[in-house]
């Protein structure tokens, strides 16, 4: 049977007091802040370090930081950071291993402590990319160790979405704009005559204790569905849609398409994409070794599927041309994603269009390829006679 | 949890020896320093340390109790380092990982080896001996650069004694060669097996292991009985890095052994 818990209203004092309660749980608590120019998630002490007041523009290759009038603290869309980059982190000791003088060598597993974060405001998107990932590093035969350390450790503030963005495709791949399941807490911004309030449910019986502990009130019909107004209206704001085809078959039946040639043509093999990818986790070994030459480190990093090297083999690489990277990376994220993990590996958040320095978009490379299989039209064709 | 279950710790093994077969490959034996891994089957491959260098991905040639056998190649610094490893020195390894060769109870026994692919179907060739009389024909086919490169031919030999039908090719053949001189493909109309019945075992380089499935196909062996082993590149062993990625298969965990009407969809796409 399952749990219904509380819903409540707060406010900002009461969202301060949350970041703090969580704090005084001994968590690291990691919000959205402004810096650079852009909102980058950091960690926050209190409430005046969220993004009060600041939203974003952005667009195919463009984000800019945009104030908004309404001082709303989450009407901010993705931005280039996501959340792997503490539960996934980009560099990772794994093990050591020590030499001693009779050439005896001894392995010692990575066995620090595990930090303990409380992330605020988690997209919805963002939070299917959590369950994506997962999935991938925690799901399988091999569990990850360390990333299921921190992931069980994490207590997750959800921010509901109701301001996505013009590369916003949530919609497309069901991951949002409503919050799925995995959240402690599901926050939805309110602001209208009547306030700016958060309208909280708790998802966890954690959950239900912090929500306790912070000034709340109990949730009003008023709040209620002004908060579910405002995602059924984001719903139908998305800037960006997915062909409306089973991305795992279009992917399957266009390996050979024209239409690779032409996003190769203007793809730099940069890698930006698989950086900002919320769900993107591949990683490359890397072995250190000190001066004495007896101590070495196993560290993991993220490596993308753009770096020649990543398939590297004695004789050359398998895939040496910039097409067939591009390609690997677009198959694997809308199609045998599904093969391996049982999902899409793609959550519509929108990052991959924003950060690519040539504005190379996901959603239009696939409309591209539904038309070249479905219509025959080749990319690049002449436009139609007047 | 243990780290020994996420694959991701390397365990301690003593090189018991090493010894060339070629001039660029030696076979190393290892058995544990203390606790041994799971034991591996035919096939599978185990992730190997040397130490600061890094590690790679090796299938085992043969395994005794908890002492394996590796085939090595020096192509880079870590195989360099492996295959020069003294004795009585130590390298990590991790595994068993991945999927194996599936070798059937009875029926005809063809395995086609291309240069160093002949290691990781030793086990496979040793397995259908030992249960010789279970087995209609057993062909196995080899080839090599030039004789310099036949692995173990006195080995090759003890097979052909025991009951297979061993036939060997090489692309350039040196002073004193009387044997076959071209690809391994060629050998395929000798082998005398049986088409229908027989369950096909296919590895070296991926060209050869194209063509020879190509034939084998042709020759009205069914696709799902011929086994390929691929390579790709592997960091991890554990489905995590990525790297060895071939369309929907991850290759550390489906692979490196592959039945063919799985494999030729995927290598028939250009750099899949």
């Amino acid at each position: 049977m399952a749990v219904t818990y509380r819903a409540a209203v707060i406010d900002k004092v009461g969202l301060d007091a949350l970041i703090r309660a969580l704090a005084a749980r001994g968590r690291t608590v990691i919000g959205p802040t402004v810096r650079d120019g852009a909102i980058v998630l950091a960690e926050v002490t209190g409430g005046a370090d969220l993004p009060y007041g600041w939203g974003v523009a952005h667009e195919a290759g463009r984000y800019r930081l945009a104030p908004r009038r309404d001082g709303a603290a989450f009407a901010h869309s993705a931005g280039p950071q996501s959340w792997k980059s503490f539960l996934h982190p980009q560099r990772e000791r794994q093990w050591s291993a020590d030499r001693d003088a009779d050439g005896s060598v001894v392995f010692s597993a990575e066995s620090g402590p595990s930090p303990s974060y409380a992330f605020l405001g988690v997209r919805p998107c963002d939070l299917r990319a959590i369950a994506v990932q997962d999935r991938v590093l925690s799901g399988g035969r091999y569990p990850d160790p360390a990333y299921r350390r921190r992931r069980e450790r994490a207590f997750v503030v959800a921010a509901e979405c109701t301001e996505p963005g013009a590369t916003c495709f949530c919609v497309s791949m069901d991951s949002g704009p409503a919050a799925g399941p995995g959240y402690d807490l599901a926050l939805t911004e309110v602001i209208d005559s009547a306030g700016h309030r958060f309208l909280v449910r708790a998802g966890t019986e954690e959950g239900e204790s912090l929500l306790g502990e912070v000034p709340s009130r109990p949730a009003d019909t008023a709040t209620q569905d002004a908060a579910h107004a405002s995602v059924a209206a984001a719903a139908d704001r998305m800037g960006r849609t997915m062909p409306q085809v089973d991305l795992q078959v279009l992917m399957r039946e266009t390996l050979t398409a024209a239409r690779w040639e032409d996003v190769a043509s203007r793809c730099l093999t940069c890698g930006n994409c698989t950086m900002v990818c919320p769900t993107c986790f591949c990683t490359t070994a890397e072995d250190v070794t000190d001066l004495t030459g007896d101590h070495t480190e196993r560290w993991r990093r993220w490596e993308s599927c753009f770096d020649l090297e990543f398939t590297h083999l004695p004789g050359g690489p398998v895939r040496a041309t910039g097409l067939s990277r591009y390609r690997q990376w677009a198959t694997h994220k809308l199609g045998t994603w599904y093969d391996q993990f049982g999902s899409s590996g793609c959550v519509g958040c929108g990052r991959c269009i924003v950060w690519c320095p040539v504005g190379i978009d996901i959603t239009e490379e696939a409309h591209a390829l539904a038309r070249e299989r479905d219509g025959g039209v080749a990319a690049g064709s002449a436009p139609e006679a007047p | 949890m243990t780290a020994l279950m996420t694959g991701t710790l390397p365990l301690p093994y003593r090189v018991v020896r090493t010894a060339d077969e070629t001039p660029d490959t030696a076979g190393i034996v290892l058995e544990p320093s203390g606790t041994p891994l799971p034991e591996f089957c035919p096939g599978q491959f185990a992730m190997v340390y040397a130490f600061g260098a890094g590690d790679i991905p090796l299938s085992v040639s043969a395994v005794d109790g908890h002492r394996l056998t590796l085939t090595v190649r020096s192509v880079g610094a870590v195989s360099g380092a492996l295959r020069n490893a003294a004795a009585g020195s130590t390298v990590g390894v991790r595994g068993p990982f991945g999927t194996g060769w599936d070798v059937p109870a009875d029926g005809d026994v063809l395995i086609v080896a291309g240069g160093i692919g002949l290691a990781p179907l030793r086990p496979v060739v040793r397995r259908v001996l030992a249960a010789r009389e279970r087995y209609g024909q057993v062909a196995v086919l080899i080839g090599a650069r030039g004789p310099r490169d036949l692995l173990r031919p006195g080995e090759t030999r003890e097979w052909q004694e025991a009951g297979a039908r061993v036939l060997t090719t090489v692309d350039r053949p040196a002073q004193g060669w009387s044997g076959d001189v071209g690809v391994v493909t060629m050998l395929l109309d000798r082998a005398a097996v049986a088409p229908a019945g027989t369950a096909a075992f296919v590895c070296g380089p991926e060209v050869m292991i194209r063509a020879t499935a190509r034939e084998l196909v042709h020759r009205s062996v069914p696709a799902e009985r011929i086994q390929v082993s691929l390579e790709r590149t592997m960091h991890c062993g554990t489905g995590h890095c990525g790297h060895c990625q071939l369309g929907p298969l991850l290759l550390c965990l489906a692979g490196p052994v592959v039945p063919w009407d799985r494999a030729r969809p995927l290598l028939s796409v250009r750099e899949l």
